[in-house]
């Protein structure tokens, strides 16, 4: 197996490599969602560099952890993680968007890594049960992650599925929710009120956890404690900004789904790499 | 090349904010509902003007149509709207069940339809929802060819009671009809008329199918356009009588074509007089990522498969 777990002081690096090519890759692609994309990196960089059993080399070995995009809209970090993570090569990242590329607006098959695909908000969760329930049937210990948008839990399914994982007793599986508090139209609390999350989840018998979503000892130590929980699926809150990173589009809805401009992202990356 | 025509482009997102507002003027029974996209599809304009009648459910498009239900039930005419790909994607049963099947006066307005849509992919975008929704009895499916006719139409949707599927594209695209174009739910509209072949299209492929007619006007094929633009109920006696006059048809959709237009048009032609149709559309496959008019022509959706499929059905004769 690949060596995929990276010293702990090197996960930061990493964080500002993806976000430069989340942004490289939307300014190239004129099109796409930046928001939710940077509110996730440390997320996806906690999973995929430190968490996660998986190999790029082995993009279907039947015993990798499962991690499943649901808020697909967010692409942008995913294949940039994967990219870093050596499943497809950084230079293909430019192709995003464009006719022919494998790096669709939301990813799917074509790519190796990309375990669902994720469009249409509200299903991921669902389907991470799905390969969890599998997980036990077949006696693997492998590990199921969720990645929610904060928007996409207004659709019933979640709900759904949330009541379902307790019912089959899913340690296996855990859901982290991207707490940006922003979706399309505007701010949650103001187009679909979810507050108070913790308490819903709670309720619905999942082991809750919150977390500076951002603080990558916080997610770490959080996905730990959600490994310890062998009969009880575990929801980690990961209280974000959506934006992250780039100071005109921290908290702003606009920002949700409209890509920035090459020369802007230019001197953006440079004052990234220079910090 | 552009010469001397000057094209207009507009957006059809446009023109259904200005139908509603206007709507909502005229007639306080009028409702608008959103599903996390209202910005992007600019109802959010009618939000703004009449924020005690409008409501946004949030991403939740089952609960949206749920919601219209209820509303038509207690007396009010409820426009809902979001993308082609979540309505009817998520809320296929709630638009049977709740809707059609009680013959609501529902109208449900999905933007983004087809592959039209561009980069956001197949995920985003649509082959199957018009099919879908003809299939449900009740329900009257519309799509507009450009913004003046989408303005028209939703008026018209407003005039008739009973639940509505009208289906928008994404892309600003070229005016087909100057003004206020005369168009009735129910009846299709002859653009142009001709004896060697018949173009029947709906939604954005009428203009390439005005494109095509002209190219063929130089190969001296003289073609019939047909603005389809209600695919259900279809004008089946016109177009029994398109088919008569020309011998041919070819159809043109932005949508699979199994079930769409060229099915319908099939429907409506077999029995009674049947010619050779040839179907241009998307051929049961999903889209991909790309650029609105580079997707077109990879999907053969351009005035050039229309121009092809008409020479082949004409040589064949
Ligand atoms: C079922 C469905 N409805 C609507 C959309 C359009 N859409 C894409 S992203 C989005 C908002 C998502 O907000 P959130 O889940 O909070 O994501 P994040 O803030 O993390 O970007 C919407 C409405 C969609 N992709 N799927
Ligand atoms: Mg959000």
């Amino acid at each position: 197996m690949e060596q995929t777990q990276i010293p702990f002081g090197m996960l930061l690096q990493k964080a500002v490599r993806i976000r430069t090519h989340i942004l490289e890759m939307l300014a190239e692609a004129k099109s796409g969602h930046p928001g939710g994309s940077l509110s996730a990196v440390e997320i996806l960089v906690s999973l995929y560099f430190y968490k996660m059993r998986h190999d790029p080399k082995r993009p279907d070995w039947p015993d990798r952890d499962r991690f499943v995009l649901s808020k697909g809209h967010a692409a942008p970090v995913l294949f940039a993680t994967l990219a870093e993570a050596g499943y497809i090569p950084i230079s293909e990242l430019k192709t995003l968007r464009k006719l022919n590329s494998r790096l669709q607006g939301h990813p799917d098959h074509r790519v190796p890594g990309v375990e669902f695909p994720g469009g249409s908000l509200g299903i991921g969760l669902s389907a991470a049960i799905g390969m969890a329930l599998a997980g036990k049937i077949d006696k693997k210990d492998y590990r199921v992650y969720a990645l929610l948008g904060d928007g996409e839990l207004d659709e019933g399914e979640t709900w759904e599925a949330a009541m379902a994982a307790p019912k089959f007793k899913l340690g296996n599986l855990t859901a982290i929710i991207d707490r940006n508090g922003i979706q399309q139209d505007g701010l949650t609390e103001q187009i679909m009120p979810m507050e108070p999350l913790a308490y819903k989840w709670k309720a619905f018998n999942w082991h809750v956890l919150e977390v500076d979503g951002f603080d990558l000892r916080q997610v770490i130590e959080a996905l730990e404690k959600a490994e310890n929980m062998r009969n009880r699926p575990t929801v980690i809150i990961a209280h974000t900004v959506k934006g992250k990173g780039v100071s005109f589009m921290e908290w702003d809805p606009a920002y949700h789904g409209k890509a920035p401009d090459k020369d802007t992202v230019k001197k953006l990356v440079e004052s990234m790499r220079n910090q | 090349m552009l010469g001397l025509m000057l094209v207009q482009m507009s957006s059809m997102r446009d023109a259904l904010a200005e139908a509603l507002l206007e709507l909502g003027s005229k007639d306080q029974r009028i409702v608008v509902l959103g599903a996390d996209t209202s910005v992007s599809i600019k109802t959010s304009l009618f939000a703004d003007r009449y924020p005690d009648r409008f409501f946004n459910v949030g991403i939740a498009e089952a609960n949206m149509i749920g919601i219209a239900a209820g509303l038509a039930l207690a007396g009010k005419i409820p426009y809902v709207s979001t993308y082609s790909a979540f309505v009817p994607g998520k809320c296929l049963d709630q638009i049977r069940n709740a809707v059609a099947y009680p013959n609501l006066d529902v109208k449900i307005v999905s933007s983004h339809g087809g592959v039209s849509v561009g980069p956001d992919g197949a995920s985003h975008q649509t082959v199957e929802d018009v099919a879908a929704m003809r299939a449900i009895p009740h329900l009257r499916v519309i799509l507009p060819a450009d913004a003046p006719s989408t303005r028209v139409l939703i008026e018209e949707s407003w005039r008739t009671p009973g639940p509505f599927y009208i289906r928008l594209s994404r892309p600003s695209v070229p005016e087909v009809y100057s003004s206020r174009p005369d168009l009735k739910v129910g009846h299709v509209k002859v653009l142009k008329e001709g004896t060697d072949v018949a173009i029947i299209a709906c939604g954005v492929m009428v203009n390439a199918a005005l494109e095509a007619g002209e190219s063929l006007a130089k190969e001296k094929i003289s073609a019939e356009i047909v603005d389809c633009h209600t695919l259900k109920p279809l004008d089946a006696d016109t177009i029994v009588g398109v088919a008569r006059k020309t011998g041919g048809i070819v159809t043109a959709e932005e949508q699979n074509i199994i079930g769409g237009l060229g099915s319908a048009v099939a429907e409506s032609t077999s029995s009674s007089y049947p010619v050779p149709i040839s179907m241009v559309g998307v051929r049961d496959t999903f889209g991909e990522s790309g650029e609105y008019k580079e997707l077109m022509a990879k999907y053969g959706l351009t005035s050039k498969d229309i121009v092809r499929a008409a020479k082949k059905l004409v040589a064949s004769r």
